[in-house]
């Protein structure tokens, strides 16, 4: 049979290149999901403390920051009265276990493509299960990491509250936001190799830009009008708009706000108005539409310019 | 030749149309952020890089396709394109659940047990989990690592992992399977057994699509075969055809194959060239095995000379001589030759020799010993001998195999002791 016979309209539509997504749901499930536990039992079932190991970090840190800030620096003893402060220690372990999850999920991202590099020459399959497998990884992680502050939490004298169900929410919006990045940042890798040591100084940024340590409050007195208690207050109230608009700080502070303590505002009273939850919403889709657009554009090439 | 099984009603399983890959290779690649910054007007410059140029073909339902070439001739980059790993110019259609092998345990990973690698690689090639796992115990036990099926992949020999690498390829059952050079690996009983599930996977019908540069391989499965060179279609066709061909590109354009180096001797006559030629009398670099072949050789002589002997010797590889001709036998007076006459001594024989590389040494020499030599013509020139297949001996003539069992075998009458088991 030579080609020349073949009616091609009879074919139906011609195969594409390698794509992010496939037209199987189930299989692009099933290969992510395949995919985390695997690598999730390679870091834990090798070593005698498993699990604990990757607990230790984020505990360690948290170990630090509360000695430091409630013992030396005295954060929650400096404002008597202000009950935003109550439980801070489970606040600050909170925070860094969402944080914790974040940088990890992006700066475990910036390279699995090229990591992966054999199975994207010589594998067909979509492309996006590279990524999003790093992200449901971290996920595990975040998972078993908050069951550790909500005992934390119960210890320190929080009681469960009806807010508590937003919790799914809350940690489902911070991974639509970390796999928008993750799709992003492992694209752009492909072509700019110091993204990797860029992106390690903005997570520092982002780090201390958003409520881990410091509290809202502090921040809102900070940018707020000079008043006789505050005299070094910078007196331009709309930063604190801004510092509210970044994403991070709005989930960071939604979990403090929900789970934790309700005398810490929420986000949206800092902002003003529910409404304006919009601007860090918006952010957050467009990280995800923006990082499924490049991956998707890239991904037919990704074999050839690794 | 096998013949093509084709299913009536049915579409072929691949066509490709007028499918061309480039690649753009960056002569300085740029790769970070800063360079681009710092010098944001200054373009990477691009070489054009075709790698596969125009190839159009049909693959019928059930038939076993053999994609043959050079290395670098681009079928694997046609491999890849099918597999749809690279998006290509032109269009690729493709029907039914595809399997690529395009090199083995590929995403296994060295610090998983073989049960968790058997079942990621299951899902990779397109299984479901649970198709998985229930197909884990028959590819343990074809890979013949079931005493070892608890050991991380690291401590596996290179033959258990390919064992289970591929075991776990052909258990995914799917219609269309694409299959690059796997034979290459694995000891001589397991290469056994790949032919044997390749045979098996042909009987039942399904399409295979198999890139290799082992004719041997080419001729025994393929039902057809297509052949690339540069990136382009050269043939595509019967395979034993592809094979000759194939031969012809490797060794066709090689220097050595016409030679025309002056040798040592007294100088009254020089060999100017000598060259092979086939059955139909073409000069040929190389000839098939089994036909009949002829060395020739155009000499000039110089001044006048009486019954010069010509001899031939054709060494092989290893510099043994592995047949030796001469005029001495049969034409002992070859006669008077004038100064500047020219002459052509040919040696025509059935080709029996084993495929590989021959170096002949023309001799031309005064009447007697053979020693008095004239002109030497050698290491000027080569031809190779092209077969299907080699089994290792110096020649290869037609031998009459007989297999025969029972009683009354010949030479039954030997002592039990000596006696073979049949």
């Amino acid at each position: 049979m030579s080609a020349g016979t073949v009616p091609y309209e009879s074919l139906g539509r011609p195969i594409r290149g390698p794509r992010a997504l496939n037209d199987d749901p189930a299989r692009f499930w099933h290969l992510t999901f395949n995919i985390a536990v695997n690598q999730w039992k390679l870091r834990f079932f090798g070593s005698a403390l498993g699990y604990l190991w990757q607990l230790v970090r984020p505990l360690l840190l948290f170990t630090v920051l509360y000695v430091f800030f409630t013992k030396i620096a005295n954060v929650n003893g400096a404002h008597p009265g202000d009950h935003s402060y109550d439980n801070y220690g489970a606040q600050l372990l909170g925070s860094i276990v969402l944080f914790t999850f974040f940088s990890e999920a992006t700066m475990g991202s910036v390279r699995c493509v090229l990591d992966n590099e054999a199975l994207v020459r010589k594998i067909q399959f979509p492309r996006m299960v590279i990524p999003l497998s790093i992200v449901l990884l971290s996920m595990f992680n975040l998972a078993l990491n908050l069951v550790v502050v909500f005992v934390f939490a119960l210890l320190a004298g929080v009681r469960p509250m009806l807010t508590w169900l937003e919790l799914p929410l809350i940690v489902a919006v911070l991974a639509v936001l970390v796999a928008g990045l993750s799709m992003l940042l492992s694209s752009l890798f492909i072509y700019f190799r110091d993204i990797q040591p860029i992106w390690e100084v903005i997570n520092q940024i982002l780090f201390y830009s958003s409520p881990v340590i410091i509290a809202v409050p502090a921040v809102v007195k900070a940018f707020g009008p000079k008043t006789a208690l505050s005299p070094r207050a910078l007196d331009v109230p709309w930063l604190a708009h801004v510092y509210m608009s970044n994403p991070l700080a709005v989930i960071l502070q939604q979990f403090r706000h929900a789970m934790i303590n309700h005398a810490t505002p929420s986000p949206a009273a800092v902002l003003g108005s529910d409404v304006m939850l919009l601007i860090p919403i918006g952010i957050v889709i467009g990280v995800f539409v923006f990082g499924f657009y490049v991956f998707n554009r890239t991904a037919p090439y990704v074999a050839e310019n690794l | 030749m096998p013949a093509i099984p084709r299913d009536t009603k049915g579409l072929p399983a691949i066509v490709a149309r007028e499918v061309s890959k480039t690649f753009r290779v960056p002569q300085e690649r740029k790769h970070t952020l800063k360079e681009r910054v710092l010098h944001p007007r200054s373009r990477t410059r691009h070489q054009v890089f075709h790698a596969l140029n125009d190839i159009s073909f049909a693959v019928a339902e059930g038939e076993f396709f053999g994609i043959a070439g050079r290395n670098g001739s681009g079928k694997s980059t046609l491999l890849k394109c099918i597999a749809g790993i690279y998006g290509v110019e032109g269009e690729i259609w493709r029907r039914g659940r595809v399997s690529t092998f395009i090199e083995l345990g590929v995403g296994f990973n060295a610090d998983l047990a073989a049960r968790d690698n058997v079942i990621l690689n299951g899902i990779m090639l397109g299984l479901s989990p649970r198709e998985a796992r229930k197909r884990y115990d028959s590819v343990i036990e074809f890979a013949e690592l079931k005493e070892f099926e608890d050991l991380k992949l690291k401590n596996y020999s290179s033959g258990m992992y390919v064992r289970l690498a591929f075991s776990v390829a052909i258990q995914v059952d799917a219609d269309l399977l694409l299959i690059d050079e796997i034979l290459a690996v694995g000891d001589a009983s397991f290469q056994q057994k790949c032919f044997d599930v390749f045979n098996r996977m042909r009987d039942s019908g399904k399409t295979i699509v198999f890139v290799t540069h082992d004719m041997g391989a080419l001729n025994r499965f393929c039902h057809r075969a297509l052949l690339l060179e540069r990136g382009s279609q050269v043939y595509i066709g019967d395979p034993q055809e592809v094979g000759d061909r194939y031969l012809e590109l490797n060794f066709g354009r090689d220097p050595e194959a016409a030679g025309t180096a002056e040798g040592r001797g007294d100088g009254e006559a020089r060999v100017l060239e000598a060259w092979v030629e086939d059955d139909q009398g073409q000069r040929q670099p190389a000839v098939p095995q089994g036909r009949r072949m002829t060395l020739r050789a155009r000499v000039s002589f110089m001044v006048e000379v009486e019954d010069p002997q010509a001899s031939v010797y054709v060494h092989n590889e290893e510099h043994k001589a592995v047949l030796v001709a001469s005029t001495v036998l049969e034409h002992e007076h070859s006669g008077r030759f004038r100064s500047g006459e020219q002459a052509v001594f040919s040696f025509s024989f059935d080709n029996v020799l084993a495929p590989g590389r021959y170096n002949p040494v023309f001799n031309l020499a005064h009447r007697g010993s053979g020693l008095d030599v004239i002109d030497r013509f050698e290491g000027a020139f080569s031809f190779v001998v092209t077969a299907q297949q080699a089994l290792g001996g110096i020649v290869d003539v037609p031998v009459e195999v007989v297999v025969e069992r029972g009683e009354s075998v010949p030479g039954g009458d030997l002592p039990p002791s000596l006696e073979l088991p049949v």
